[in-house]
């Protein structure tokens, strides 16, 4: 059976659905993904309608009348600086945070599992070589890789989610070649290799699905992970430029006066809290239901 | 051993040389002039040209980044493009700041959280040990950005108990005025004291299942000191990796932390040397920053092969 890049790419892309499916099945057994679940889809709402459903536009200025005013009916959390309402920014600043990491994430988990899967597989010194490149680029610190990165090129959501797919890189590929590892010695594979197919089939469509649960643990904590990567960095100044709405920014922005008006703080603070403990809750309901014995569906 | 160490420190080397190059070509390519910087916008092509000799930017990338590693092994960093002053002057201040924050909070969190995941291990699955593991991973999700503004609003703005801002004269030691370093240690601590604990929590039930355990209990020896005597050791062994992994974290933390707080360390350092193209500072520090993660990583396996004799070092 002959296969070329693209069924390659097709194949982890059905994986990586398939994964998803699997993780959202696995995620109800628990306590904690039942609480993290609906925290992480009324994120993915907000990112897909928050900015057409918030009162105001979020970069409508209320200069005249209203700055940093406190809750009200009108303005339900406030308004900042410039007198924009806190809550309309806050809704419409999920759509670039979430895509952005997520892209960041998916880059990563796509180049780590094909390198790790591909390095574990041939094994010898190309292995060895590989994963000592691997071990180089986890020696850094990835925030501080990012803030290098970001300055030089600068700080647009490809640079962003490219940058965060490259440090993913080393991580994952770790993890995907240990499984590879445990799996490739298995009859199957054995099997497979006897018929006389290429490599590349028997990596992603012999191997690859037998690691998915492990796959699916993995992107996880990754997805948690580059949130906070991307809301870091968007603190520090290198998220999405203004006037759009960051969260990170938001919160930079607010610490002069948070003394006297820590709502405009509070609600982008409380925004990726909750996102980062869903994405977290999520992982950890997987992480726990793969560990309790099978049920009968 | 010998053989282990050496290996080791020369792979230490080996990436920290690599680690320079890939910081000297981010820098090459990092937009901005230097002597437009240094010179403002008021600048001539005369004045420009004149800065680029003196801070002898006009030389080859090649050439200049072989003149400054040579300087480093000697120990000579250049000077500070801004400051005008020797990088090591600028640095030397900041680097005993971030020390001192980073030990309070290694000191906070490495013994609370020992002793914190040791008990949740052997009360497993009791009210307290589910709220504290909630606690936990509510601690790990919050980037410390969040965690420090939160801090602020309730310990500054709210209660009015602590200061809003870790800002100190320069030539002042943080350790002068103890009250603006317990939000950036606190803010620091609930990240770096959520993970040991969770891990000393897992390796602690892991080992409390072993036969030696149960052994130990059935020979009739007191709860105490089956604890410390086969439960802690053996738990420890992990829990090390994972506070070494940390310290890369940290210092990531530090970034993050000393900019939300104005807290005058490197972190802070670092993102002034970026904004100001002061290619010399960026490169000692993240020089510093990579050096500090490899060593201990290295100290984490040397103190795993201390722990556990049957770990050969080779």
């Amino acid at each position: 059976m002959q296969l070329g890049p693209l069924d390659a790419a097709t194949s982890i892309a059905s994986a990586l659905l398939r994964a998803l499916a699997s993780l959202v099945r696995l995620a109800l057994r628990t306590p904690a993904g039942r609480i993290g679940l609906p925290l992480v889809v009324l994120h993915v709402v907000l990112a897909l309608f928050g900015q057409a459903l918030a009162p105001y536009p979020p970069t409508q200025f209320h200069i005249e009348d209203h700055q940093l005013e406190g809750p009200s009916l009108q303005f339900l959390l406030g308004t900042d600086q410039f007198g924009r309402d806190v809550l309309s920014r806050v809704m419409s600043g999920a759509t670039s945070l979430i895509s952005v990491a997520a892209a960041g994430a998916l880059l990563g988990i796509a180049l780590g599992t094909v390198v790790g899967m591909s390095s574990g597989y041939k094994g010898g010194r190309t292995d060895e070589v590989v994963m000592r490149v691997m071990d180089a680029m986890m020696s850094f610190p990835s925030l501080l890789i990012a803030l290098l990165v970001l300055t030089s090129l600068g700080p647009n959501p490809i640079n962003i989610a490219g940058t965060i797919g490259i440090v993913f890189i080393a991580p994952v590929a770790r993890v995907m070649r240990s499984s590879t590892l445990a799996v490739k010695s298995l009859e199957f594979v054995d099997a497979a290799r006897l018929r006389g197919e290429p490599n590349v089939y028997i990596i992603f469509r012999e191997i690859l699905p037998n690691t998915l649960p492990v796959l699916a643990v993995e992107a996880s904590v990754r997805f948690s992970y580059s949130i906070l990567l991307v809301a870091s960095l968007g603190f520090l100044g290198l998220g999405v430029q203004p006037p759009s709405s960051d969260w990170g920014l938001m919160i930079s922005e607010s610490r002069i006066f948070i003394t006297g008006a820590p709502w405009v703080a509070l609600a982008p603070a409380a925004a990726v809290a909750s996102l980062v403990i869903g994405v977290n809750l999520l992982a950890d309901g997987i992480k726990q239901a793969r560990e309790l014995p099978k049920r009968e569906a | 051993m010998t053989r282990f160490l050496v290996r080791r420190i020369s792979l230490i080397v080996v990436t920290l040389l690599v680690v320079s190059t890939a910081i000297f070509a981010i820098t090459e390519i990092l937009p901005g002039d230097v002597a437009q910087m240094v010179m403002g916008q008021g600048a001539t092509e005369q004045n420009l040209k004149h800065i680029r000799e003196t801070l002898g930017l006009d030389r080859p990338a090649p050439v200049r980044y072989l003149d400054w590693i040579g300087g480093v092994v000697r120990g000579d960093m250049g000077h500070s493009f801004v400051q005008k002053i020797p990088v090591t002057e600028v640095i030397e201040p900041r680097l005993a700041n971030s020390l001192i924050l980073a030990a309070f909070a290694f000191l906070v969190a490495v013994p609370s959280a020992v002793a914190i995941g040791v008990w949740m291990g052997v009360r497993q699955g009791s009210k307290t040990d589910h709220a504290v593991s909630v606690g936990s991973l509510v601690a790990i999700s919050l980037p410390e950005f969040v965690t420090g503004v939160l801090l602020i609003i309730v310990f500054s703005s709210f209660l009015g108990w602590l200061p809003s801002s870790s800002a100190i004269l320069p030539g002042t030691s943080p350790l002068t005025r103890p009250l603006i370093l317990v939000l950036p240690t606190l803010t620091l601590t609930g990240v770096l004291f959520a993970y040991i604990m969770r891990m000393t929590r897992a390796n602690v039930i892991e080992v409390l299942n072993t036969q030696y355990v149960r052994t130990a209990v059935l020979k009739g020896l007191p709860m105490r000191r089956v604890l410390l005597r086969h439960v802690v050791p053996n738990a420890m062994l992990p829990t090390i990796s994972v506070i070494a992994v940390n310290m890369g974290w940290m210092l990531g933390g530090l970034i993050i932390v000393e900019n939300v707080f104005a807290y005058p360390g490197l972190g802070q350092l670092l993102l002034t040397a970026i904004n100001t193209r002061d290619v010399p500072l960026l490169q000692t520090l993240a020089l510093i920053i990579a050096g500090t993660y490899a060593l201990s990583n290295l100290v984490a396996d040397l103190s795993y092969g201390a722990l556990d004799p049957r770990i050969r070092l080779t």
